[in-house]
């Protein structure tokens, strides 16, 4: 399988604080990959990186087959990225939202109207083309915001905590999307801190202190670590390093 | 007998030095309250009775109304019509009382991001006319664990450090309730179970604790809680109750294709509901008529394999998004 991000020995050093410490892992082609960690355990540091917003102090890494040092830009063309905190610009509406991220990455107009009049009508919101985004049942926006990060086919969609404070449905019919986009052949790098999404990842790695201490299938990790469920796993991580 | 309970109650009360005040009625009493923004209905005619010493849980996603109820009761928000009363005190005409009996944590981080951690906790402290020292013992199993960064600002905290300070800032003048919007949303799994310990500890000195989560595991860790959606309480109860009440058949389901066995499950005409619990789906059958081995030759039919199907009682997370679907 295709590698689409590689990253080895990746440092990144604040002053004297090490918050990434010789980071090892690939992701390959359409993997839904569940990178766990406590707070502050440098997975926004790490994110930041791979995403092409932030450079390692040394290491190497490719992202959609990209050096992050030297092709900064084609890493963010070939690149999504949702979080709960920041996904759509809730007082513009749903049209002028994907014309605003096609802009930025540069969709032609043509196309767009095109790729929009789909998008639209897949997911049942055309006759709301012209409503504020505000104004979307949460559910409905979740949805949109995800298509519109992967709205210009990118290699990765990158989410973080994508599902934080949603219902418990709402929460479950976004990984169906998610589940869809890996079909697609997209890969997901996704947080959280829901437990239970971390056994629907086809891989999981779990960061503390600014290393990676495990990474494998979550029924692998389970095995390793005598746990009955991720939760488990996670808080025998997490507790034991302290 | 009644009389004998009841006189066993007040005198628990009584022993409580924090409860001043009514010690009869509800520590929070909130009746018939609504609040509207707009055309958006927050809060929809809400009333809720927390009793004294309680550890009560509003469990609820976003756009349930949990901060706006929240806002009403520390004297920050008017509600448009409806009243409530924090320890027998009315939340409009005694505002600046209810200030000096509660502790409240926003949802946001609002303490001073320029200012050290034992400046914040300081500052706190002298606005309510008190000090550190006085009132030491209520915060020390908290503040004990971050003193060792006490010269540092706040805003260079860590997510849990942060969470433990703005605690330790909302009980520094010994409020007597205690309300804390989604204190651990954002947090990891860990520090959220800390969190639980330390609110536990404290209602265990006979605070009253109102909390909001829209983490479903949380509410078991709570003595009661309302369920709450889109401005409405759905139900309020022991969380032992909720489960208990949930009266229809649930199935774990598993098999070696997850993906697959969610879209077969939904694409038969005798499930109901089919969601995805960690390694398990969870399944209801329509009408709850449909039996397990029913599920089970479907799937084999389906080539499913290591197939498993087995009951599964409820979790709190089951019970509300039956009721989403009600």
């Amino acid at each position: 399988m295709e590698k689409v991000i590689t990253v080895k020995n990746l440092v990144k050093k604040f002053g004297s604080f090490v918050a990434n410490d010789h980071l090892n892992f690939d992701v390959y082609q359409g993997e839904i990959f569940g990178f766990l960690g406590a707070n502050g355990a440098g997975k926004t540091t790490a994110m930041k990186i791979l995403c092409g917003l932030s450079s390692p102090t040394s290491g190497e890494v490719k992202v959609g087959g990209f050096d992050i040092y030297t092709e900064t830009e084609k890493v963010k063309r070939n690149i999504g990225y949702m979080s709960q905190k920041f996904s759509l610009y809730e007082d513009l509406t749903v049209a002028e939202n994907i014309r605003f991220f096609s802009g930025i990455y540069g969709i032609s107009p043509a196309e767009r109207r095109q790729k929009q009049d789909k998008l639209l009508k897949d997911l049942g919101l055309e006759r709301s083309k012209d409503a504020l985004i505000g104004s979307l049942p949460l559910g409905w926006k979740q949805k949109l915001a995800f298509s519109v990060a992967i709205f210009h086919d990118p290699k990765i969609v990158f989410l973080d905590e994508p599902t934080g404070g949603v219902d418990p449905i709402t929460r479950r019919k976004f990984w169906d999307l998610i589940y869809e986009a890996a079909d697609r052949g997209i890969t997901v790098f996704v947080t959280t801190h829901y437990m239970d999404e971390a056994e629907y990842c086809n891989r999981v790695s779990i960061m503390n202190t600014g290393k990676i201490e495990a990474l494998d299938t979550p029924e692998n990790l389970k095995k390793q670590y005598g746990a009955k469920n991720m939760d488990e796993v996670f808080l025998k991580i997490a507790r034991n390093v302290e | 007998m009644k009389t004998n309970s009841k006189n066993k109650a007040s005198q628990h009360v009584s022993q409580n030095p924090l409860s001043r005040r009514g010690l009869e009625e509800a520590s929070i009493s909130i009746q018939n309250i609504n609040k509207s923004y707009g055309p958006v209905q927050a809060l929809q005619n809400i009333s809720l009775e927390i009793n004294r010493g309680e550890l009560f849980g509003l469990i609820g996603p976003d756009g349930a109304g949990k901060s706006t109820l929240m806002r009403i009761l520390m004297t920050l928000l008017f509600q448009d019509s409806g009243t409530a009363t924090m320890n027998g005190l009315d939340v409009v005409k005694d505002y600046k009382k209810i200030r000096k009996i509660v502790g409240y944590m926003p949802g946001r981080f609002s303490l001073y991001q320029d200012l050290t951690v034992e400046e914040n906790l300081n500052f706190f402290a002298t606005v309510f006319n008190t000090s550190i020292t006085e009132n030491y013992d209520l915060i020390k199993d908290i503040y004990i664990q971050i003193e060792p960064f006490k010269s540092r600002l706040a805003g260079k905290l860590s997510g849990g450090m942060k969470q433990k300070l703005a605690l330790s800032c909302a009980l520094i003048h010994k409020p007597e309730i205690l309300v804390l919007d989604e204190p651990t949303t954002g947090v990891d799994a860990v520090s959220r179970k800390e969190f639980w310990e330390m609110l536990k500890k404290l209602q265990e000195k006979g605070i009253t604790i109102l909390v909001s989560t829209p983490y479903m595991d949380e509410a078991m860790l709570c003595t009661r809680v309302a369920l709450m959606q889109k401005g409405k309480v759905l139900d309020v109860n022991t969380p032992q109750k909720l489960v208990e009440n949930y009266d229809r058949k649930l199935y774990a389901i598993r098999s070696d294709d997850m993906h697959r066995l969610i879209q077969d499950l939904r694409s038969w005409e005798k499930t109901d509901t089919a969601y995805a619990f960690g390694q398990f789906l969870h399944v209801t059958g329509k009408a709850d008529e449909t039996e397990a081995c029913e599920f089970e030759n479907y799937l084999l039919k389906k080539e499913h394999r290591e197939l498993q199907v087995f009951d599964i009682p409820p979790t709190i997370e089951d019970v509300f998004m039956n009721m989403m679907n009600e």
